[in-house]
Protein backbone atom coordinates (compact mmCIF):
# COMPACT_ATOMS: atom_id res chain seq x y z
CA UNK A 1 0.00 0.00 0.00
CA UNK A 2 1.28 3.41 -0.93
CA UNK A 3 2.17 5.83 1.84
CA UNK A 4 0.52 8.89 0.24
CA UNK A 5 -3.12 7.98 1.01
CA UNK A 6 -2.18 7.23 4.62
CA UNK A 7 -0.49 10.61 4.99
CA UNK A 8 -3.39 12.36 3.30
CA UNK A 9 -6.11 10.77 5.40
CA UNK A 10 -4.29 11.13 8.71
CA UNK A 11 -3.38 14.77 8.18
CA UNK A 12 -6.69 15.79 6.64
CA UNK A 13 -8.54 14.23 9.56
CA UNK A 14 -6.41 16.18 12.01
CA UNK A 15 -6.88 19.31 9.91
CA UNK A 16 -10.67 19.10 9.82
CA UNK A 17 -10.92 18.26 13.53
CA UNK A 18 -8.65 21.12 14.55
CA UNK A 19 -10.51 23.53 12.27
CA UNK A 20 -13.73 22.46 13.96
CA UNK A 21 -12.11 23.02 17.33
CA UNK A 22 -11.00 26.53 16.33
CA UNK A 23 -14.57 27.68 15.88
CA UNK A 24 -16.11 25.79 18.80
CA UNK A 25 -13.75 25.88 21.79
CA UNK A 26 -14.59 28.22 24.62
CA UNK A 27 -11.18 29.73 25.29
CA UNK A 28 -9.71 31.97 22.55
CA UNK A 29 -6.17 30.93 23.52
CA UNK A 30 -7.06 27.31 22.82
CA UNK A 31 -8.59 28.39 19.52
CA UNK A 32 -5.29 30.00 18.52
CA UNK A 33 -3.39 26.84 19.44
CA UNK A 34 -5.78 24.72 17.37
CA UNK A 35 -5.31 27.13 14.47
CA UNK A 36 -1.55 26.57 14.76
CA UNK A 37 -2.21 22.82 14.58
CA UNK A 38 -4.38 23.36 11.50
CA UNK A 39 -1.60 25.33 9.81
CA UNK A 40 0.98 22.66 10.63
CA UNK A 41 -1.14 19.84 9.22
CA UNK A 42 -2.00 21.76 6.07
CA UNK A 43 1.71 22.45 5.62
CA UNK A 44 2.22 18.68 5.69
CA UNK A 45 -0.49 18.22 3.07
CA UNK A 46 1.14 20.89 0.90
CA UNK A 47 4.43 18.99 1.11
CA UNK A 48 2.47 15.98 -0.14
CA UNK A 49 1.44 18.21 -3.07
CA UNK A 50 5.12 19.04 -3.71
CA UNK A 51 4.74 22.70 -2.73
CA UNK A 52 7.64 22.59 -0.30
CA UNK A 53 8.43 26.30 -0.32
CA UNK A 54 4.87 27.33 0.47
CA UNK A 55 4.58 24.68 3.18
CA UNK A 56 7.70 25.98 4.91
CA UNK A 57 6.61 29.59 4.38
CA UNK A 58 3.28 28.71 5.98
CA UNK A 59 5.01 27.31 9.04
CA UNK A 60 7.59 30.10 9.30
CA UNK A 61 5.43 33.10 8.41
CA UNK A 62 2.05 32.01 9.66
CA UNK A 63 2.84 29.92 12.71
CA UNK A 64 5.99 31.87 13.50
CA UNK A 65 4.70 35.40 13.05
CA UNK A 66 0.97 35.79 12.52
CA UNK A 67 -0.17 33.21 15.05
CA UNK A 68 2.24 34.53 17.66
CA UNK A 69 0.76 37.97 17.01
CA UNK A 70 -2.72 36.52 17.53
CA UNK A 71 -1.57 34.86 20.73
CA UNK A 72 -0.10 38.13 21.99
CA UNK A 73 -3.30 40.03 21.32
CA UNK A 74 -5.55 37.35 22.80
CA UNK A 75 -3.47 37.18 25.96
CA UNK A 76 -3.06 40.96 26.21
CA UNK A 77 -6.76 41.77 26.06
CA UNK A 78 -8.63 41.09 29.25
CA UNK A 79 -11.78 39.67 27.73
CA UNK A 80 -14.81 38.36 29.51
CA UNK A 81 -15.71 35.38 27.34
CA UNK A 82 -19.15 34.59 28.75
CA UNK A 83 -21.15 37.36 27.00
CA UNK A 84 -19.35 36.60 23.75
CA UNK A 85 -20.56 33.00 23.84
CA UNK A 86 -24.26 33.75 24.23
CA UNK A 87 -26.28 32.78 21.19
CA UNK A 88 -23.78 30.04 20.31
CA UNK A 89 -26.25 27.20 20.79
CA UNK A 90 -29.07 29.18 19.19
CA UNK A 91 -26.90 29.85 16.13
CA UNK A 92 -25.90 26.18 16.07
CA UNK A 93 -29.33 25.31 14.69
CA UNK A 94 -28.66 27.62 11.75
CA UNK A 95 -24.97 26.88 11.45
CA UNK A 96 -25.08 23.08 11.25
CA UNK A 97 -27.65 22.89 8.38
CA UNK A 98 -25.81 25.63 6.48
CA UNK A 99 -22.54 23.73 7.02
CA UNK A 100 -24.08 20.51 5.73
CA UNK A 101 -25.70 22.19 2.72
CA UNK A 102 -22.53 24.05 1.70
CA UNK A 103 -20.38 20.93 2.05
CA UNK A 104 -22.88 18.93 -0.03
CA UNK A 105 -23.07 21.61 -2.73
CA UNK A 106 -19.31 21.96 -2.97
CA UNK A 107 -18.96 18.17 -3.00
CA UNK A 108 -21.36 17.99 -5.93
CA UNK A 109 -19.27 20.58 -7.77
CA UNK A 110 -15.77 19.29 -7.02
CA UNK A 111 -16.49 15.62 -6.35
CA UNK A 112 -15.02 12.54 -8.05
CA UNK A 113 -17.33 12.97 -11.05
CA UNK A 114 -15.68 16.23 -12.07
CA UNK A 115 -12.14 15.97 -10.73
CA UNK A 116 -11.60 12.24 -10.27
CA UNK A 117 -8.47 10.44 -11.38
CA UNK A 118 -10.06 9.63 -14.75
CA UNK A 119 -10.64 13.34 -15.41
CA UNK A 120 -7.40 14.78 -13.99
CA UNK A 121 -4.64 12.21 -13.94
CA UNK A 122 -2.22 12.24 -11.03
CA UNK A 123 1.01 13.86 -12.20
CA UNK A 124 4.26 11.98 -12.08
CA UNK A 125 6.37 13.04 -9.12
CA UNK A 126 9.32 15.31 -9.68
CA UNK A 127 12.87 14.01 -9.67
CA UNK A 128 14.80 13.95 -6.41
CA UNK A 129 16.95 16.95 -7.38
CA UNK A 130 13.89 19.12 -8.24
CA UNK A 131 13.82 22.35 -6.30
CA UNK A 132 10.40 23.87 -5.78
CA UNK A 133 11.96 27.02 -4.33
CA UNK A 134 14.16 27.50 -7.38
CA UNK A 135 11.26 27.10 -9.79
CA UNK A 136 9.02 29.44 -7.77
CA UNK A 137 11.81 32.01 -7.52
CA UNK A 138 12.61 31.90 -11.23
CA UNK A 139 8.98 32.63 -12.13
CA UNK A 140 8.39 35.08 -9.25
CA UNK A 141 11.31 37.35 -10.13
CA UNK A 142 10.60 37.41 -13.87
CA UNK A 143 6.95 37.00 -14.84
CA UNK A 144 5.46 38.20 -11.56
CA UNK A 145 7.93 40.98 -10.85
CA UNK A 146 5.39 43.81 -10.53
CA UNK A 147 2.95 41.87 -8.34
CA UNK A 148 5.90 40.87 -6.19
CA UNK A 149 6.89 44.49 -5.64
CA UNK A 150 3.25 45.40 -5.00
CA UNK A 151 3.20 42.72 -2.31
CA UNK A 152 6.20 44.42 -0.71
CA UNK A 153 4.35 47.75 -0.77
CA UNK A 154 1.29 46.12 0.79
CA UNK A 155 3.44 44.78 3.62
CA UNK A 156 4.94 48.24 4.13
CA UNK A 157 1.47 49.78 4.25
CA UNK A 158 0.46 47.14 6.79
CA UNK A 159 3.44 47.97 8.99
CA UNK A 160 2.74 51.71 8.85
CA UNK A 161 -1.00 51.24 9.41
CA UNK A 162 -0.59 48.87 12.34
CA UNK A 163 1.89 51.17 14.08
CA UNK A 164 -0.09 54.33 13.32
CA UNK A 165 -3.26 52.75 14.68
CA UNK A 166 -1.84 51.52 17.94
CA UNK A 167 0.68 54.26 18.72
CA UNK A 168 -0.42 56.58 21.48
CA UNK A 169 1.45 59.23 23.40
CA UNK A 170 0.63 59.25 27.06
CA UNK A 171 1.12 62.59 28.83
CA UNK A 172 3.11 61.06 31.68
CA UNK A 173 5.51 59.18 29.43
CA UNK A 174 9.11 60.30 29.86
CA UNK A 175 11.07 60.62 26.66
CA UNK A 176 14.11 62.54 25.46
CA UNK A 177 13.83 65.53 23.15
CA UNK A 178 17.22 66.00 21.44
CA UNK A 179 16.38 69.55 20.33
CA UNK A 180 15.77 70.61 23.91
CA UNK A 181 18.94 68.83 24.98
CA UNK A 182 21.04 70.70 22.43
CA UNK A 183 19.50 74.07 23.30
CA UNK A 184 20.54 73.88 26.95
CA UNK A 185 22.82 76.74 28.07
CA UNK A 186 25.43 76.45 30.74
CA UNK A 187 23.46 78.77 32.95
CA UNK A 188 20.48 76.40 33.01
CA UNK A 189 22.50 73.64 34.59
CA UNK A 190 25.39 75.14 36.61
CA UNK A 191 25.05 77.83 39.24
CA UNK A 192 28.30 79.33 40.48
CA UNK A 193 28.06 80.54 44.02
CA UNK A 194 30.58 82.97 45.36
CA UNK A 195 31.38 82.52 48.99
CA UNK A 196 34.09 83.64 51.27
CA UNK A 197 36.80 81.21 52.23
CA UNK A 198 36.32 79.82 55.67
CA UNK A 199 38.99 80.24 58.28
CA UNK A 200 40.51 77.26 59.98
CA UNK A 201 39.49 77.18 63.60
CA UNK B 1 -4.65 6.75 -5.03
CA UNK B 2 -5.54 10.31 -4.12
CA UNK B 3 -7.28 12.31 -6.79
CA UNK B 4 -7.59 16.06 -7.20
CA UNK B 5 -11.13 15.97 -5.87
CA UNK B 6 -9.90 14.65 -2.51
CA UNK B 7 -7.97 17.86 -1.97
CA UNK B 8 -10.79 20.01 -3.33
CA UNK B 9 -13.32 18.39 -1.01
CA UNK B 10 -10.91 18.87 1.90
CA UNK B 11 -10.70 22.55 0.99
CA UNK B 12 -14.48 22.70 0.71
CA UNK B 13 -14.95 21.16 4.17
CA UNK B 14 -12.42 23.58 5.66
CA UNK B 15 -14.17 26.51 3.98
CA UNK B 16 -17.58 25.41 5.25
CA UNK B 17 -16.33 24.90 8.81
CA UNK B 18 -14.82 28.38 8.82
CA UNK B 19 -18.03 29.84 7.39
CA UNK B 20 -20.12 28.07 10.02
CA UNK B 21 -17.67 29.40 12.59
CA UNK B 22 -18.46 32.93 11.46
CA UNK B 23 -22.17 32.17 12.03
CA UNK B 24 -21.59 30.61 15.44
CA UNK B 25 -19.18 33.19 16.89
CA UNK B 26 -20.84 36.33 15.59
CA UNK B 27 -19.93 38.29 18.72
CA UNK B 28 -16.25 37.50 19.19
CA UNK B 29 -14.06 39.51 16.82
CA UNK B 30 -10.97 37.40 17.55
CA UNK B 31 -12.66 34.17 16.51
CA UNK B 32 -14.02 35.96 13.43
CA UNK B 33 -10.47 36.93 12.41
CA UNK B 34 -9.30 33.34 12.95
CA UNK B 35 -12.20 32.04 10.85
CA UNK B 36 -11.10 34.38 8.05
CA UNK B 37 -7.62 32.88 8.27
CA UNK B 38 -9.19 29.42 7.94
CA UNK B 39 -11.17 30.55 4.88
CA UNK B 40 -7.97 31.77 3.23
CA UNK B 41 -6.24 28.49 4.13
CA UNK B 42 -9.01 26.54 2.43
CA UNK B 43 -8.68 28.63 -0.72
CA UNK B 44 -4.92 28.20 -0.67
CA UNK B 45 -5.39 24.44 -0.38
CA UNK B 46 -7.39 24.48 -3.63
CA UNK B 47 -4.78 26.61 -5.37
CA UNK B 48 -1.92 24.32 -4.36
CA UNK B 49 -3.87 21.21 -5.36
CA UNK B 50 -4.71 22.60 -8.81
CA UNK B 51 -1.14 23.79 -9.24
CA UNK B 52 0.16 20.29 -8.51
CA UNK B 53 -2.30 18.36 -10.65
CA UNK B 54 -2.07 20.72 -13.63
CA UNK B 55 1.71 21.15 -13.39
CA UNK B 56 1.42 24.94 -13.39
CA UNK B 57 3.47 26.97 -10.90
CA UNK B 58 1.22 30.03 -11.26
CA UNK B 59 -1.13 28.65 -8.62
CA UNK B 60 1.67 28.54 -6.06
CA UNK B 61 2.66 32.11 -6.92
CA UNK B 62 -0.93 33.13 -6.27
CA UNK B 63 -0.86 31.38 -2.89
CA UNK B 64 2.31 33.32 -2.12
CA UNK B 65 0.49 36.61 -2.72
CA UNK B 66 -2.55 35.47 -0.75
CA UNK B 67 -0.27 34.67 2.19
CA UNK B 68 1.25 38.15 1.93
CA UNK B 69 -2.09 39.92 1.85
CA UNK B 70 -3.46 37.71 4.62
CA UNK B 71 -0.52 38.54 6.87
CA UNK B 72 -1.07 42.26 6.25
CA UNK B 73 -4.79 41.85 6.88
CA UNK B 74 -4.16 40.02 10.15
CA UNK B 75 -1.73 42.71 11.35
CA UNK B 76 -4.11 45.57 10.57
CA UNK B 77 -7.13 43.67 11.88
CA UNK B 78 -5.43 42.98 15.20
CA UNK B 79 -4.30 46.62 15.43
CA UNK B 80 -7.89 47.76 14.92
CA UNK B 81 -8.98 45.21 17.52
CA UNK B 82 -6.52 46.62 20.06
CA UNK B 83 -7.64 50.21 19.43
CA UNK B 84 -11.25 49.07 19.72
CA UNK B 85 -10.62 47.34 23.03
CA UNK B 86 -8.72 50.35 24.33
CA UNK B 87 -11.59 52.71 23.57
CA UNK B 88 -14.63 50.56 24.34
CA UNK B 89 -13.25 47.94 26.79
CA UNK B 90 -15.10 45.25 24.82
CA UNK B 91 -14.74 43.28 21.60
CA UNK B 92 -18.39 42.30 21.39
CA UNK B 93 -19.65 42.98 17.88
CA UNK B 94 -23.10 43.84 19.26
CA UNK B 95 -21.67 46.81 21.13
CA UNK B 96 -20.11 48.36 18.03
CA UNK B 97 -23.14 50.47 17.22
CA UNK B 98 -21.83 54.02 17.62
CA UNK B 99 -22.35 54.64 13.89
CA UNK B 100 -26.05 53.87 14.20
CA UNK B 101 -27.91 56.72 12.52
Amino acid sequence: MAIEPVIFWVFSTILVLSAGAVVTVRNPVHAVIFLVLAFFTSAAIWILLEAEFLALALVLVYVGAVMVLFLFVVMMLDINIAPLREGFVRNLWVGIPVLAIVIYELWVVVGEKQFGLDKVAAPAGHAADYSNTKELGSILYTVYMYPFELAAVILLVAIVAAIALTLRRRPQTKYQDPAQQVLVKRGDRVRLVKMAAEKKQ
Amino acid sequence: MISLSHFLVLGAILFSIAMAGIFLNRKNVIILLMAIELLLLAVNMNFVAFSHYHGDTAGQVFVFFILTVAAAEAAIGLAILIVLFRNRRTINVDHLDSLKG
